[in-house]
């Protein structure tokens, strides 16, 4: 497939919708069932919770987000993440409306052992779709930093970023957990921003755009890490594109921002939950009572209409 | 004074043992950074030429430790250990790499 599908005769809708509404900046957090909205104009509208959203069957493109399955995480704040992962897996199996595929944004292990990857792959793969993986920092830990490249990497570029196009949207998986450097964020460094920009050389502003990476790539809280040092480059790239969203992990909790015509958003872990922005001494992984784990893990899936420039998160939890 | 410290246990033993290692070096007592809540603890250190320095990782999330072109740990898990063992003086920045903003300094003196 030419990388340019979608290019011819749209130069007359190279303009960005939603820019006379930059100032519109919301930052909504989730802690329910799930919420469906859409974006229009840079206007984030609420269409009502996760039944109807199923409901209204969706017409175009529709994904799926897993994140942090941390495979081999044991601790007291999920003794099994195996165990909930495939629950997740499960979950997904039971959709009525099947989705195109799945993209993992990173921590696929907790210590990037073997067995862990292979776990990981035996339940993942029980969903029988594609998965296009970007890397967390928990999956380069191995000895030779080689078992992500070997089992996922194999042909992206550098530490493991590419670009594909499904049904007329382009997807960007970006790498930004190598090479940190002390007292930053996360890092995707200049040549990873050369090839990302590249990458969207004379694309139609009107393709919609997704970016998935595994820590958020705008500054969610920096005191814990969470953001990207050199995100505003990327976003920079992307921003005179119609409709971009923008897919994080690593935060283990539903987060959601709009800034023009960029959506953010980061999808719950499946394998033990993490702390809101300065309400804990630290960000690590947090006990909840046994009956309330479940509601805080879970999955994203992603609908897009064409044509609509609108793009659906629904957030769902393993329970609740 | 050998065979009287032999007979005391524990600490005054070591202590006695570790003088007779360094001979004209200066006493330098072994001690740990602990890892908890991602921050290591103490942040700052000053330390003696010869002093091994032991990081305790204590979190539930794996750390590193790191000194650009100095040292750098292995990936430790919940309650691993790293030692290093000072031979220059200076300072010595540290950090996690895979949570950067987690940051410390060991002087050595």
């Amino acid at each position: 497939m030419s990388e340019f599908d979608h290019d011819h005769g749209e130069s007359g809708r190279n303009h960005s919708p939603g820019l006379s509404r930059r100032r519109i900046l919301e930052c909504m957090t989730w802690a329910g069932t799930g919420v469906l909205w859409t974006i229009s104009g840079g206007v984030p509208r609420s269409l009502g919770l996760v039944d109807s959203a199923m409901a209204a069957a969706p017409a175009g493109l529709s994904f799926l987000q897993i994140s942090d399955s941390h495979v081999g995480f044991d601790k007291p704040a999920n003794p099994n993440a195996l165990g909930t992962l495939e629950e997740a897996i499960a979950r997904i199996n039971a959709m009525p409306a099947r989705p195109s595929f799945m993209i993992h944004t990173g921590d696929i292990t907790h210590l990037s052992k073997a067995a862990e990857f292979d776990n990981a792959e035996r339940i993942i793969s029980q969903a029988k779709l594609d998965v296009h993986y970007v890397p967390g920092e928990h999956d380069f830990l191995d000895e030779d930093v080689k078992l992500y490249r070997d089992g996922y990497g194999r042909g992206a570029k550098g530490a493991g970023w590419y670009s594909f196009d499904a049904n007329g949207v382009h997807f960007i998986g970006l790498v930004n957990v190598v090479d940190l450097k002390a007292g930053g964020l996360g890092n995707l460094g200049a040549e990873q921003l050369a090839w990302l920009e590249d990458d969207l050389k004379g694309r139609s502003r009107s393709t919609p755009i997704v970016v998935f990476a595994h820590i958020p790539l705008w500054t969610v809280y920096p005191e814990w890490g969470w953001g990207t040092e050199d995100g505003a480059r990327a976003l920079e790239y992307v921003k005179g594109f119609g409709s971009v969203t923008v897919l994080n992990g690593h935060i283990h909790q539903v987060m959601q921002k709009v800034e023009g015509n960029v959506t953010f958003h980061t999808a719950r872990s499946t394998a033990f939950p993490q702390p809101a922005p300065g309400t804990a001494p630290s960000p690590g992984p947090m006990k909840v009572a046994d009956d309330k784990l479940r509601g805080l893990l879970g999955v994203a899936s992603i609908n897009f209409k064409p044509g609509d420039q609108r793009l659906a998160i629904i957030d769902t939890p393993l329970q609740g | 004074m050998i065979p009287f410290t032999l007979r005391v246990h524990g600490k005054l033993a070591m202590a006695a043992a570790i003088l007779l290692c360094l001979g004209a070096h200066a006493f330098a007592e072994d001690t740990e950074v602990t890892i908890d809540n991602f921050t290591f603890s103490p942040a700052e250190l000053t330390v003696k030429v010869g002093t091994t320095v032991t990081w305790k990782n204590h979190d539930d999330i794996p750390h590193t430790v790191v000194s650009a072109g100095k040292f750098r740990s292995k990936t430790l898990d919940t309650d691993d250990g790293y030692s290093f063992t000072f031979t220059a003086a200076g300072a010595y920045k540290y950090f996690c790499s895979l949570h950067p903003h987690m940051t410390g300094m060991i002087k050595v003196e």
